[in-house]
Protein backbone atom coordinates (compact mmCIF):
# COMPACT_ATOMS: atom_id res chain seq x y z
CA UNK A 1 0.00 0.00 0.00
CA UNK A 2 1.42 3.39 -0.99
CA UNK A 3 1.43 5.92 1.81
CA UNK A 4 -0.68 9.03 1.83
CA UNK A 5 -0.36 12.25 3.80
CA UNK A 6 -2.91 14.90 4.79
CA UNK A 7 -2.35 18.64 4.45
CA UNK A 8 -4.81 21.15 5.84
CA UNK A 9 -4.25 24.86 5.25
CA UNK A 10 -6.50 27.49 6.83
CA UNK A 11 -9.67 25.43 6.52
CA UNK A 12 -12.77 27.23 7.71
CA UNK A 13 -16.36 26.13 7.57
CA UNK A 14 -19.49 27.74 8.90
CA UNK A 15 -23.05 26.63 9.54
CA UNK A 16 -25.27 29.65 9.19
CA UNK A 17 -23.50 32.46 11.03
CA UNK A 18 -21.44 30.21 13.32
CA UNK A 19 -17.95 29.18 12.28
CA UNK A 20 -17.48 25.49 13.17
CA UNK A 21 -13.92 25.65 11.84
CA UNK A 22 -12.18 29.00 11.87
CA UNK A 23 -8.90 28.48 10.02
CA UNK A 24 -7.33 25.13 10.84
CA UNK A 25 -3.84 24.29 9.61
CA UNK A 26 -1.94 21.07 10.23
CA UNK A 27 -0.06 18.27 8.49
CA UNK A 28 -0.27 14.52 9.00
CA UNK A 29 2.71 12.66 7.49
CA UNK A 30 2.06 9.46 5.57
CA UNK A 31 1.47 6.28 7.60
CA UNK A 32 1.01 8.31 10.76
CA UNK A 33 -1.83 8.20 13.28
CA UNK A 34 -3.04 11.50 14.71
CA UNK A 35 -5.64 11.86 17.44
CA UNK A 36 -7.87 14.90 17.34
CA UNK A 37 -9.42 15.96 20.59
CA UNK A 38 -11.43 18.86 21.89
CA UNK A 39 -14.66 19.63 23.64
CA UNK A 40 -18.04 18.97 22.07
CA UNK A 41 -18.60 21.47 19.26
CA UNK A 42 -14.89 22.16 18.85
CA UNK A 43 -15.13 21.29 15.15
CA UNK A 44 -13.78 17.74 15.06
CA UNK A 45 -16.63 16.18 13.09
CA UNK A 46 -16.77 19.13 10.70
CA UNK A 47 -13.04 18.76 10.04
CA UNK A 48 -13.47 15.05 9.33
CA UNK A 49 -16.42 15.68 7.02
CA UNK A 50 -14.37 18.24 5.08
CA UNK A 51 -11.48 15.78 4.70
CA UNK A 52 -13.86 13.00 3.64
CA UNK A 53 -15.38 15.41 1.03
CA UNK A 54 -18.85 15.13 2.57
CA UNK A 55 -18.89 18.93 2.90
CA UNK A 56 -16.84 21.69 1.32
CA UNK A 57 -14.74 24.19 3.24
CA UNK A 58 -15.82 27.82 2.99
CA UNK A 59 -12.19 28.95 3.15
CA UNK A 60 -8.77 27.36 2.96
CA UNK A 61 -7.74 24.16 1.30
CA UNK A 62 -7.07 20.56 2.22
CA UNK A 63 -5.24 17.84 0.35
CA UNK A 64 -5.37 14.10 0.95
CA UNK A 65 -2.62 12.17 -0.78
CA UNK A 66 -1.93 15.30 -2.81
CA UNK A 67 -5.53 15.49 -4.05
CA UNK A 68 -7.59 18.59 -3.31
CA UNK A 69 -10.77 17.80 -1.36
CA UNK A 70 -12.85 20.18 -3.48
CA UNK A 71 -11.43 19.93 -7.00
CA UNK A 72 -10.34 16.27 -6.92
CA UNK A 73 -13.09 14.88 -4.79
CA UNK A 74 -13.36 11.51 -6.54
CA UNK A 75 -9.64 10.82 -6.07
CA UNK A 76 -9.84 11.70 -2.38
CA UNK A 77 -12.83 9.41 -1.96
CA UNK A 78 -10.98 6.49 -3.50
CA UNK A 79 -8.28 6.85 -0.84
CA UNK A 80 -10.42 7.62 2.17
CA UNK A 81 -12.90 5.91 4.47
CA UNK A 82 -14.91 7.78 7.10
CA UNK A 83 -16.32 6.25 10.25
CA UNK A 84 -18.96 8.84 10.99
CA UNK A 85 -21.47 9.51 13.77
CA UNK A 86 -24.02 8.57 11.14
CA UNK A 87 -23.40 4.92 10.48
CA UNK A 88 -24.39 4.94 6.77
CA UNK A 89 -26.40 1.74 7.25
CA UNK A 90 -29.77 0.68 5.87
CA UNK A 91 -32.01 -0.25 8.79
CA UNK A 92 -34.22 -2.73 6.95
CA UNK A 93 -31.32 -4.70 5.49
CA UNK A 94 -29.19 -7.29 7.26
CA UNK A 95 -25.59 -6.77 8.32
CA UNK A 96 -24.38 -8.91 5.40
CA UNK A 97 -26.58 -7.09 2.87
CA UNK A 98 -25.29 -3.73 4.04
CA UNK A 99 -21.72 -4.87 3.48
CA UNK A 100 -22.66 -6.42 0.13
CA UNK A 101 -23.91 -3.01 -0.98
CA UNK A 102 -20.56 -1.49 -0.02
CA UNK A 103 -18.43 -4.02 -1.90
CA UNK A 104 -20.80 -4.09 -4.89
CA UNK A 105 -20.51 -0.31 -5.26
CA UNK A 106 -16.74 -0.55 -4.95
CA UNK A 107 -16.67 -3.25 -7.60
CA UNK A 108 -15.01 -5.69 -5.22
CA UNK A 109 -15.83 -9.33 -4.62
CA UNK A 110 -17.97 -10.44 -1.71
CA UNK A 111 -15.38 -12.87 -0.34
CA UNK A 112 -14.17 -10.58 2.42
CA UNK A 113 -17.58 -9.94 3.98
CA UNK A 114 -17.71 -12.98 6.25
CA UNK A 115 -14.20 -12.29 7.50
CA UNK A 116 -14.95 -8.63 8.17
CA UNK A 117 -18.08 -9.56 10.13
CA UNK A 118 -16.10 -12.09 12.18
CA UNK A 119 -13.39 -9.52 12.81
CA UNK A 120 -15.87 -7.08 14.36
CA UNK A 121 -17.64 -9.80 16.32
CA UNK A 122 -20.84 -9.89 14.27
CA UNK A 123 -20.36 -13.21 12.49
CA UNK A 124 -23.32 -14.74 14.29
CA UNK A 125 -25.59 -11.78 13.49
CA UNK A 126 -24.84 -11.55 9.77
CA UNK A 127 -28.41 -12.26 8.69
CA UNK A 128 -30.12 -10.03 11.26
CA UNK A 129 -31.58 -6.70 10.24
CA UNK A 130 -29.65 -3.64 11.36
CA UNK A 131 -32.86 -2.30 12.95
CA UNK A 132 -32.45 -5.01 15.63
CA UNK A 133 -28.89 -3.92 16.44
CA UNK A 134 -27.77 -1.91 19.45
CA UNK A 135 -25.75 1.28 18.96
CA UNK A 136 -22.54 -0.61 19.71
CA UNK A 137 -23.31 -3.30 17.15
CA UNK A 138 -24.02 -0.65 14.54
CA UNK A 139 -20.65 0.89 15.31
CA UNK A 140 -19.00 -2.51 14.86
CA UNK A 141 -20.75 -2.97 11.53
CA UNK A 142 -19.60 0.48 10.45
CA UNK A 143 -16.08 -0.62 11.27
CA UNK A 144 -16.52 -3.67 9.06
CA UNK A 145 -17.68 -1.34 6.29
CA UNK A 146 -14.53 0.76 6.69
CA UNK A 147 -12.29 -2.33 6.65
CA UNK A 148 -13.85 -3.60 3.42
CA UNK A 149 -13.04 -0.29 1.75
CA UNK A 150 -9.32 -1.01 2.32
CA UNK A 151 -8.61 2.71 2.62
CA UNK A 152 -5.24 4.38 2.67
CA UNK A 153 -6.58 7.20 4.82
CA UNK A 154 -8.94 6.36 7.67
CA UNK A 155 -10.98 9.06 9.38
CA UNK A 156 -12.43 7.72 12.61
CA UNK A 157 -14.90 10.07 14.27
CA UNK A 158 -15.43 8.89 17.84
CA UNK A 159 -14.52 5.24 17.16
CA UNK A 160 -15.02 4.26 20.81
CA UNK A 161 -18.47 5.84 21.04
CA UNK A 162 -21.28 3.45 22.05
CA UNK A 163 -18.91 0.50 22.40
CA UNK A 164 -18.50 -1.81 25.39
CA UNK A 165 -15.04 -2.62 26.88
CA UNK A 166 -14.44 -5.56 24.47
CA UNK A 167 -15.42 -3.12 21.71
CA UNK A 168 -12.68 -0.75 22.90
CA UNK A 169 -10.16 -3.56 22.48
CA UNK A 170 -11.56 -4.28 19.05
CA UNK A 171 -11.01 -0.66 18.00
CA UNK A 172 -7.44 -0.82 19.25
CA UNK A 173 -6.84 -4.02 17.26
CA UNK A 174 -8.38 -2.56 14.11
CA UNK A 175 -6.29 0.59 14.38
CA UNK A 176 -3.14 -1.43 14.98
CA UNK A 177 -3.98 -3.54 11.91
CA UNK A 178 -4.57 -0.46 9.78
CA UNK A 179 -1.25 0.97 10.93
CA UNK A 180 0.55 -2.22 10.00
CA UNK A 181 -0.90 -1.85 6.49
CA UNK A 182 0.55 1.65 6.28
CA UNK A 183 -2.72 3.57 6.50
CA UNK A 184 -2.74 7.19 7.60
CA UNK A 185 -5.18 7.57 10.47
CA UNK A 186 -6.99 10.58 11.89
CA UNK A 187 -9.05 9.78 14.95
CA UNK A 188 -11.38 12.11 16.85
CA UNK A 189 -11.77 10.90 20.39
CA UNK A 190 -12.32 11.77 24.01
CA UNK A 191 -10.44 8.62 25.11
CA UNK A 192 -7.17 10.50 25.57
CA UNK A 193 -5.10 7.97 27.44
CA UNK A 194 -6.12 5.04 25.30
CA UNK A 195 -5.66 6.89 22.02
CA UNK A 196 -2.36 8.44 23.03
CA UNK A 197 -0.88 4.94 23.14
CA UNK A 198 -2.07 4.20 19.60
CA UNK A 199 -1.24 7.48 17.90
CA UNK A 200 1.97 9.31 17.03
CA UNK A 201 0.59 12.83 16.99
CA UNK A 202 -2.19 14.76 18.68
CA UNK A 203 -4.12 17.87 17.80
CA UNK A 204 -6.40 19.76 20.16
CA UNK A 205 -9.20 21.85 18.69
CA UNK A 206 -10.89 24.65 20.57
CA UNK A 207 -13.75 26.62 19.08
CA UNK A 208 -12.75 25.70 15.56
CA UNK A 209 -9.06 26.53 15.96
CA UNK A 210 -5.95 24.48 16.60
CA UNK A 211 -5.16 25.03 20.28
CA UNK A 212 -2.26 22.63 20.51
CA UNK A 213 -0.44 20.10 18.38
CA UNK A 214 2.44 17.82 19.23
CA UNK A 215 3.39 14.24 20.07
CA UNK A 216 0.46 12.14 21.28
CA UNK A 217 2.42 11.11 24.35
CA UNK A 218 2.35 14.75 25.53
CA UNK A 219 -1.34 15.41 24.93
CA UNK A 220 -2.27 14.35 28.47
CA UNK A 221 -0.31 17.31 29.78
CA UNK A 222 -2.41 19.71 27.73
CA UNK A 223 -5.48 20.96 29.49
CA UNK A 224 -8.44 21.71 27.27
CA UNK A 225 -9.74 25.16 28.05
CA UNK A 226 -13.32 25.37 29.17
CA UNK B 1 -22.23 0.42 -10.78
CA UNK B 2 -25.81 0.81 -12.07
CA UNK B 3 -26.47 -2.90 -11.55
CA UNK B 4 -25.20 -2.73 -7.96
CA UNK B 5 -27.28 0.35 -7.22
CA UNK B 6 -30.39 -1.16 -8.83
CA UNK B 7 -29.93 -4.38 -6.84
CA UNK B 8 -29.83 -2.31 -3.67
CA UNK B 9 -32.97 -0.37 -4.62
CA UNK B 10 -34.95 -3.51 -5.42
CA UNK B 11 -33.81 -5.10 -2.16
CA UNK B 12 -34.91 -2.04 -0.20
CA UNK B 13 -38.28 -2.06 -1.99
CA UNK B 14 -38.74 -5.75 -1.30
CA UNK B 15 -38.05 -5.22 2.40
CA UNK B 16 -40.67 -2.46 2.54
CA UNK B 17 -43.27 -4.23 0.39
CA UNK B 18 -45.92 -3.70 3.08
CA UNK B 19 -45.70 -0.02 2.22
CA UNK B 20 -46.59 -0.84 -1.40
CA UNK B 21 -49.82 -2.48 -0.28
CA UNK B 22 -50.68 0.58 1.81
CA UNK B 23 -50.06 2.85 -1.18
CA UNK B 24 -52.28 0.65 -3.37
CA UNK B 25 -55.09 0.89 -0.80
CA UNK B 26 -54.61 4.66 -0.74
CA UNK B 27 -54.86 4.84 -4.55
CA UNK B 28 -57.93 2.59 -4.62
CA UNK B 29 -59.56 4.69 -1.89
CA UNK B 30 -58.89 7.83 -3.94
CA UNK B 31 -60.59 6.25 -6.99
CA UNK B 32 -63.55 5.30 -4.81
CA UNK B 33 -63.87 8.85 -3.48
CA UNK B 34 -63.74 10.30 -7.00
CA UNK B 35 -66.67 8.05 -7.94
CA UNK B 36 -68.64 9.40 -4.96
CA UNK B 37 -67.92 12.94 -6.12
CA UNK B 38 -69.42 12.26 -9.58
CA UNK B 39 -72.39 10.28 -8.29
CA UNK B 40 -74.30 7.47 -10.06
CA UNK B 41 -73.78 8.84 -13.56
CA UNK B 42 -72.35 5.89 -15.52
CA UNK B 43 -71.52 7.93 -18.61
CA UNK B 44 -69.69 10.65 -16.67
CA UNK B 45 -67.79 8.07 -14.64
CA UNK B 46 -66.60 6.29 -17.77
CA UNK B 47 -65.73 9.58 -19.49
CA UNK B 48 -63.61 10.83 -16.57
CA UNK B 49 -62.19 7.43 -15.57
CA UNK B 50 -58.80 8.04 -17.21
CA UNK B 51 -58.38 11.33 -15.39
CA UNK B 52 -59.30 9.74 -12.07
CA UNK B 53 -56.89 6.86 -12.63
CA UNK B 54 -53.99 9.22 -13.24
CA UNK B 55 -54.94 11.51 -10.36
CA UNK B 56 -55.04 8.48 -8.08
CA UNK B 57 -51.67 7.37 -9.39
CA UNK B 58 -50.23 10.88 -9.06
CA UNK B 59 -51.34 11.23 -5.44
CA UNK B 60 -50.02 7.75 -4.63
CA UNK B 61 -46.72 8.54 -6.35
CA UNK B 62 -45.93 11.35 -3.90
CA UNK B 63 -46.03 8.76 -1.11
CA UNK B 64 -43.80 6.21 -2.84
CA UNK B 65 -41.33 8.80 -4.12
CA UNK B 66 -40.90 10.44 -0.73
CA UNK B 67 -40.62 7.04 0.95
CA UNK B 68 -37.89 5.95 -1.46
CA UNK B 69 -35.52 8.45 0.19
CA UNK B 70 -36.49 7.65 3.77
CA UNK B 71 -33.99 4.78 4.02
CA UNK B 72 -31.30 6.92 2.37
CA UNK B 73 -31.66 9.73 4.90
CA UNK B 74 -32.21 7.67 8.05
CA UNK B 75 -28.51 7.10 8.74
CA UNK B 76 -27.21 9.25 5.88
CA UNK B 77 -26.78 6.06 3.88
CA UNK B 78 -26.84 7.99 0.62
CA UNK B 79 -23.87 10.08 1.78
CA UNK B 80 -22.09 6.85 2.64
CA UNK B 81 -22.56 5.59 -0.92
CA UNK B 82 -21.39 8.87 -2.44
CA UNK B 83 -18.22 8.77 -0.34
CA UNK B 84 -17.29 5.23 -1.46
CA UNK B 85 -17.23 6.80 -4.17
CA UNK B 86 -20.31 6.01 -6.24
CA UNK B 87 -21.39 7.73 -9.41
CA UNK B 88 -24.39 9.97 -8.54
CA UNK B 89 -25.89 9.30 -11.98
CA UNK B 90 -25.87 5.55 -11.37
CA UNK B 91 -27.52 6.10 -7.99
CA UNK B 92 -30.14 8.33 -9.61
CA UNK B 93 -30.99 5.99 -12.47
CA UNK B 94 -31.19 3.01 -10.12
CA UNK B 95 -33.64 4.79 -7.85
CA UNK B 96 -35.63 6.26 -10.75
CA UNK B 97 -35.91 2.82 -12.39
CA UNK B 98 -36.98 1.24 -9.09
CA UNK B 99 -39.59 3.98 -8.57
CA UNK B 100 -40.72 3.58 -12.16
CA UNK B 101 -41.17 -0.16 -11.67
CA UNK B 102 -43.11 0.40 -8.46
CA UNK B 103 -45.40 2.99 -10.07
CA UNK B 104 -45.97 0.77 -13.11
CA UNK B 105 -47.05 -2.11 -10.86
CA UNK B 106 -49.26 0.29 -8.91
CA UNK B 107 -50.78 1.67 -12.12
CA UNK B 108 -51.51 -1.83 -13.43
CA UNK B 109 -53.03 -2.80 -10.07
CA UNK B 110 -55.32 0.25 -10.10
CA UNK B 111 -56.69 -0.50 -13.60
CA UNK B 112 -59.03 -3.30 -12.40
CA UNK B 113 -60.25 -0.99 -9.62
CA UNK B 114 -60.97 1.66 -12.26
CA UNK B 115 -62.79 -0.86 -14.44
CA UNK B 116 -64.99 -2.03 -11.56
CA UNK B 117 -65.76 1.42 -10.12
CA UNK B 118 -66.25 3.33 -13.38
CA UNK B 119 -67.28 0.54 -15.77
CA UNK B 120 -64.30 1.62 -17.87
CA UNK B 121 -63.29 -1.64 -19.50
CA UNK B 122 -61.19 -1.72 -22.66
CA UNK B 123 -59.83 -4.25 -25.11
CA UNK B 124 -56.85 -2.00 -25.86
CA UNK B 125 -54.84 -3.54 -23.04
CA UNK B 126 -51.50 -3.29 -24.79
CA UNK B 127 -51.99 0.42 -25.49
CA UNK B 128 -53.15 0.98 -21.92
CA UNK B 129 -50.08 -0.83 -20.58
CA UNK B 130 -47.78 1.20 -22.85
CA UNK B 131 -49.38 4.44 -21.61
CA UNK B 132 -48.97 3.37 -17.99
CA UNK B 133 -45.32 2.46 -18.57
CA UNK B 134 -44.56 5.77 -20.31
CA UNK B 135 -46.71 7.85 -17.96
CA UNK B 136 -45.15 6.42 -14.81
CA UNK B 137 -41.71 6.97 -16.36
CA UNK B 138 -42.72 10.62 -16.70
CA UNK B 139 -43.66 10.71 -13.02
CA UNK B 140 -40.63 8.86 -11.67
CA UNK B 141 -37.86 10.79 -13.47
CA UNK B 142 -38.59 14.28 -12.10
CA UNK B 143 -40.27 12.76 -9.03
CA UNK B 144 -37.06 11.01 -7.95
CA UNK B 145 -35.06 14.21 -8.42
CA UNK B 146 -37.52 16.33 -6.44
CA UNK B 147 -37.86 13.66 -3.75
CA UNK B 148 -34.07 13.86 -3.33
CA UNK B 149 -34.27 17.67 -3.13
CA UNK B 150 -36.98 17.63 -0.48
CA UNK B 151 -35.79 14.57 1.46
CA UNK B 152 -33.98 16.64 4.08
CA UNK B 153 -36.65 19.31 4.38
CA UNK B 154 -39.08 19.19 7.30
CA UNK B 155 -42.16 19.87 5.16
CA UNK B 156 -41.21 17.35 2.47
CA UNK B 157 -44.71 15.83 2.23
CA UNK B 158 -46.05 19.26 1.25
CA UNK B 159 -43.11 20.51 -0.74
CA UNK B 160 -42.73 17.49 -3.02
CA UNK B 161 -46.21 17.77 -4.59
CA UNK B 162 -45.87 21.56 -4.80
CA UNK B 163 -42.69 21.22 -6.85
CA UNK B 164 -43.62 18.12 -8.80
CA UNK B 165 -47.21 18.67 -9.89
CA UNK B 166 -46.69 21.78 -12.06
CA UNK B 167 -43.72 20.15 -13.76
CA UNK B 168 -45.46 16.96 -14.82
CA UNK B 169 -48.58 18.61 -16.28
CA UNK B 170 -47.59 17.75 -19.89
CA UNK B 171 -46.98 14.10 -18.96
CA UNK B 172 -50.21 13.95 -16.97
CA UNK B 173 -52.19 15.52 -19.81
CA UNK B 174 -50.76 13.14 -22.41
CA UNK B 175 -51.29 10.12 -20.13
CA UNK B 176 -54.92 11.04 -19.42
CA UNK B 177 -55.71 11.69 -23.09
CA UNK B 178 -54.06 8.48 -24.31
CA UNK B 179 -55.71 6.41 -21.55
CA UNK B 180 -59.09 7.99 -22.27
CA UNK B 181 -58.76 7.18 -25.97
CA UNK B 182 -57.89 3.58 -25.08
CA UNK B 183 -61.07 3.31 -22.98
CA UNK B 184 -63.59 5.29 -25.03
CA UNK B 185 -62.24 4.42 -28.47
CA UNK B 186 -59.86 6.11 -30.88
CA UNK B 187 -61.48 6.36 -34.33
CA UNK B 188 -59.20 9.25 -35.38
CA UNK B 189 -56.07 7.45 -34.15
CA UNK B 190 -55.06 10.35 -31.93
CA UNK B 191 -53.47 8.26 -29.21
CA UNK B 192 -50.26 7.84 -31.19
CA UNK B 193 -49.50 11.59 -31.01
CA UNK B 194 -50.13 11.66 -27.24
CA UNK B 195 -47.86 8.66 -26.76
CA UNK B 196 -45.13 10.34 -28.82
CA UNK B 197 -45.49 13.46 -26.65
CA UNK B 198 -45.21 11.30 -23.54
CA UNK B 199 -42.12 9.53 -24.87
CA UNK B 200 -40.51 12.89 -25.70
CA UNK B 201 -41.25 14.18 -22.20
CA UNK B 202 -39.70 11.03 -20.72
CA UNK B 203 -36.61 11.30 -22.87
CA UNK B 204 -36.00 14.91 -21.87
CA UNK B 205 -36.56 14.39 -18.16
CA UNK B 206 -34.68 11.10 -17.86
CA UNK B 207 -31.67 12.77 -19.50
CA UNK B 208 -31.88 16.08 -17.63
CA UNK B 209 -32.60 14.73 -14.16
CA UNK B 210 -29.71 12.25 -14.36
CA UNK B 211 -27.35 15.14 -15.01
CA UNK B 212 -28.79 17.29 -12.20
CA UNK B 213 -28.91 14.63 -9.49
CA UNK B 214 -25.26 15.02 -8.48
CA UNK B 215 -25.81 18.75 -7.89
CA UNK B 216 -28.84 17.98 -5.74
CA UNK B 217 -27.37 15.34 -3.45
CA UNK B 218 -23.81 16.64 -3.19
CA UNK B 219 -22.95 19.79 -1.30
Amino acid sequence: MSEVSIDVEGVARRYGRRWALAGVTFHVPAATAMMVTGRNGAGKSTLFRVLATAIRPDRGSARVGGFDVVREREDVRRLTALLSHQNYLYETLTARENLQITVDHLGKGRNGIAGALEQVGLGARATDAVSTFSAGMRKRLSFARVLLQEPRVVLLDEPYGALDPPGFDLVDEVIAGLRRRGATILMATHQWERSAKLCDLALVLEEGRVAWTGPASEVLQHEVRG
Amino acid sequence: MLAAALRKELLLQWRSRGQMMAVFVFGAAALLLFSFAIGPNAHALRTFSAGFLWLGLLLSSTLTLAESFHAEMENRALEGLLLLPSDPRALYYAKAIANWLQLTILGCALVPVMVVLYDAGTTELLTLFAVIVLGTAGLSAPGTLYAAMTAQVKAKQTLLPLLLFPLIVPALLASVKATSLAITGDPMEQSRSWIVLLAAFDLIYWSLCGLLYGKVVEE
